[in-house]
């Protein structure tokens, strides 16, 4: 009929039928993201924060404020790939025997597959990068990154990629292939719905920004530290954040690369990664994992640089053994390229490529160890606070090296070959994400909130958060590695076995702990927020800290320190302290600025309009969203009003403000 | 490669007798200080020429009986070659960024050589291990 193809030419493959109305788990979902999407358009409408957001937050180009936003997108996508885990630990504690459980197939299969991806790029990549955003250029004295405007690009450009696993929500449905969509089962022959295109999308997108905000801060770190800041008196933070760009610069074009070619295969029938015309699955896993296992490591990096600051803060001495911590960190870098094929020693390499493998896997474990003992010996006669970033910090050690026994476990190959694919990996790898990652992430948001927001977090709720998310997790995931070690694989959605439910039972309480964890997490915030007059600081410097970013007030101004200090010690801030460096009181001069841009909020809209027709086969949208992109950045480029000063009077005014504080804080502490 | 042979081809010439014209529009950014000088790129330019017309004489004359050894002797070639460019025509050396190019070319060699030597590695021991009756060769199905 003329109609029908009329509709294919303007809908792509969008039909009614793609809106999933005759499932009624997702119906609900809907009806109440819809209801808290639109009470909370209502209130932002009543309030009249429109022109405040958009004027302060989502157009700047200060790389505190993106910084800050990559967080919440981090905290906002953690609330949904958190539901999915507890819809997991829900369906496999119940479907034992004639239990069904209250999943559907299809539908278990997209719940893991959207926990991994969701997981992985875009709460823990959005938290890592988020902290390396506002830490970064504060603990190396610069006033921003080296190119402020990108940043802001890269921000939208992984919340475009979140946006469309989001939609893949209500509309149409996410892959049903695992979380790195393994070749060939990801090929159009076994998918040929839009799941694979909606993940194909979403991770395009968001990895162009992760590229970029890469090189930007590897720019940022290499070019603009202050003065005397020689590379072995970086904060051990600043190195991490250094190996980790080095490792996105290097690995995120190969998975760019590697989903290009599946695209390719999905959308104009080319055979890379096919069963049959010569295509070769195996190089699908193959260049997965050669950016895959670096990207395990681009995570944990900067969540060791978290632990090292927060040690030397919180016991009060230099970190122990700065050479041999660098030193660790790089070796990381390039052994992180030299251990990816642990990930298929079962698929048939044979026992020399297994061999060589496995070795360098072990090898790796060995400047992770070391790390660990210079925390120890750090911790070692220090004078210990325990803060709750410290807390986290002490949790993470423990729960690490556990995670850290198991994988050097798995990276024997004979041992693999019984457990690969189990929930023992699952186990394993939880254990070193959460437990090294996330707690890092929570020691680093505790530690550095006051300097965000100038007033700690609520002590009495961060340590119920705490102590939830730790024992749940042991609680959640232990009972996995006994289930592992009996053989049971991962990804199932129903079990015959009876005796294997009280396992799942303990691991849904766990699951349960941890959203008790999550909720006084989102507690402290409030809590801490309207406390926040009895947890001020002052002085900007509420832990007795260390490095730079303690130097300026909290939050700091937005051109961060008035004038470049100087550095001569590894401790910079500290040196100063000890020397009682006088902080300059006048003399400044008019500071020159970034000017805020939406080109960047544009540019990722129109990119997600692509994404989104790209999926649904609508090409004349997504050819003229093309265009718009072109337009928008070629115009872009002719935008020559893009700095602005702040004059020396506003610098004055402000720094005048922070002194009164300063000398207020000394008289009551005085008193 | 071939599109920086042919701008220095076209470029070298000209510094044979017209300075001015040739200063004018040799490179766009002039300006800057790390750019080499004529004596650079006439060097870089003859060890191009040298290194182009070995390899180019080798296959036309057909000295070499097997055409494998030819292919290997021109791929030492391109390799030096590429080095020949880097130095003499993109003017890397360990100063310049404070070293920080150089720095990031070892890297970026150190890992191309691990991804594509253990790539091969790894996916001919997967063909000969896992398609043992193919004999290694998957066009052949």
């Amino acid at each position: 009929m003329m109609s029908d193809a009329l509709l294919k030419t303007i809908f792509g493959r969008l039909t009614l039928d793609s809106f999933p109305i005759h499932e009624p788990i997702l119906i609900g979902t809907f009806a109440v993201v819809a209801m808290g999407g639109a009470a909370m358009l209502a209130a932002l409408t009543y309030f009249k924060v429109w022109g405040y957001l958009w004027k302060e937050w989502f157009t700047s180009v200060d790389h505190k404020k993106i910084g800050i936003m990559y967080m919440i997108l981090g905290i906002v996508m953690l609330l949904r790939g958190f539901s999915d885990a507890i819809m997991m630990r829900a369906q496999q504690a119940m479907a034992f025997g004639p239990n069904e459980g209250f999943l559907p197939a299809h539908h278990y299969d997209q719940v893991f597959t959207a926990h991994g991806v969701i997981m992985i790029f875009f709460v823990a990549m959005p938290f890592v990068t988020g902290l390396m955003n506002y830490v970064v250029p504060l603990q190396i004295g610069a006033r921003d990154v080296s190119f402020p405007f990108l940043n802001n690009f890269s921000f939208w450009m992984t919340t475009a990629g979140a946006v469309i696993v989001m939609a893949s929500l209500f509309v149409g449905e996410f892959a049903r292939t695992g979380w790195l969509a393994m070749a060939p089962l990801s090929g159009l022959d076994y998918s040929p719905d839009v799941g694979v295109d909606y993940y194909i999308w979403s991770l395009q997108i968001a990895g162009v920004g992760t590229l970029l905000s890469g090189v930007n801060l590897l720019a940022t770190i290499i070019k603009m530290r202050a003065p005397g800041m020689s590379l072995m008196k970086m904060p051990v933070f600043t190195w991490t954040a250094l190996a980790t760009n080095v490792l996105i610069v290097a690995a995120f074009p190969v998975l760019t690369a590697v989903l290009a070619m599946l695209s390719l295969d999905r959308y104009v029938g080319t055979h890379f990664f096919t069963n049959t015309m010569g295509g070769n699955p195996m190089m699908y896993v193959n260049m997965i994992w050669i950016w895959g296992h670096p990207e395990v490591y681009i995570l944990i990096l900067p969540a060791f640089g978290v632990f090292s600051e927060v040690t030397s803060t919180f016991c009060s001495k230099r970190i122990f053994g700065y050479t041999s911590m660098v030193y660790a960190i790089l070796v990381i870098t390039i052994l992180a390229y030299l251990v990816w094929l642990h990930h298929f020693f079962t698929m048939g390499s044979g026992a020399s490529v297994n061999s060589f493998f496995g070795i360098t896997t072990m090898i790796i474990s060995i400047p992770t160890g070391a790390k660990i003992f210079n925390w120890l010996f750090t911790m070692y006669k220090g004078r210990i606070r325990f803060e709750l970033p410290m807390m986290w910090t002490i949790a993470f050690m423990i729960t690490f090296v556990i995670g850290g026994m198991t994988g050097v476990l798995l990276a024997v190959p004979p041992a693999d070959f019984v457990l690969h694919n189990s929930l023992f990996l699952i186990a394993h790898f939880h254990n070193v994400i959460i437990g090294g990652v996330l707690f890092g992430m929570f020691a680093g948001i505790n530690y550095w909130f006051p300097k965000a927001f100038g007033f700690k977090l609520d002590k009495k709720w961060g340590t119920i958060s705490f102590w939830f998310w730790v024992i749940g997790f042991y609680v959640a995931f232990m009972p996995l590695y006994v289930l592992g070690l009996m053989g049971v694989t991962r990804r199932l959605r129903h079990f015959d076995d009876p005796s294997l439910q009280i396992w799942f039972i303990i691991a849904a309480i766990g699951a349960a702990m941890i959203a008790v964890g999550i909720a006084a997490f989102l507690i402290q915030f409030y809590v801490s927020f309207r406390n926040r007059e009895a947890l001020r600081d002052w002085t900007g410097d509420p832990w007795n800290a260390r490095t730079l970013e303690w130097a300026t007030s909290s939050p700091p101004p937005a051109y961060n320190f008035a004038f470049t200090p100087v550095v001569h010690d590894l401790d910079a801030w500290y040196d100063m302290k000890s020397n009682n460096a006088a902080r300059p009181v006048n003399g400044f001069r008019d500071i020159h600025m970034p000017r805020n841009t939406g080109a960047g909020v544009i540019l990722a809209g129109l990119s997600t309009v692509i994404g989104l027709a790209m999926i649904w086969y609508i090409w004349w949208l997504a050819a003229l969203a093309f265009v718009g992109l072109l337009a928008v950045a070629v115009g872009h480029t002719f935008n020559y009003d893009r700095d602005f000063y702040i004059t020396a009077a506003e610098v004055t005014t402000a720094e005048d403000e922070h002194t009164r504080q300063l000398t207020g804080h000394a008289a009551v502490a005085g008193a | 490669m071939s599109a920086d042979t042919h701008h220095d081809h076209g470029h070298a010439p000209g510094a044979h007798g017209h300075d001015p014209h040739d200063n004018a529009h040799g490179h766009g950014h002039s300006s800057e200080g790390a750019h080499g000088s004529r004596k650079d790129y006439l060097i870089g330019f003859v060890l191009s020429v040298i290194l182009t017309a070995i390899p180019f004489g080798l296959v036309m004359s057909g000295v070499i009986a097997d055409p494998r050894i030819t292919a290997g002797i021109i791929m030492v070639f391109a390799l030096v070659q590429i080095v020949v460019h880097m130095i003499y025509f993109l003017h890397m050396n360990a100063k310049s960024e404070q070293g920080w190019t150089l720095m990031a070319l070892i890297f970026t060699i150190i890992v191309l050589t691990i991804c594509l030597a253990g790539s091969m590695w790894v996916m001919y021991h997967m063909n000969l291990n896992m398609m043992p009756n193919m004999g290694g060769d998957a066009s052949a199905m």
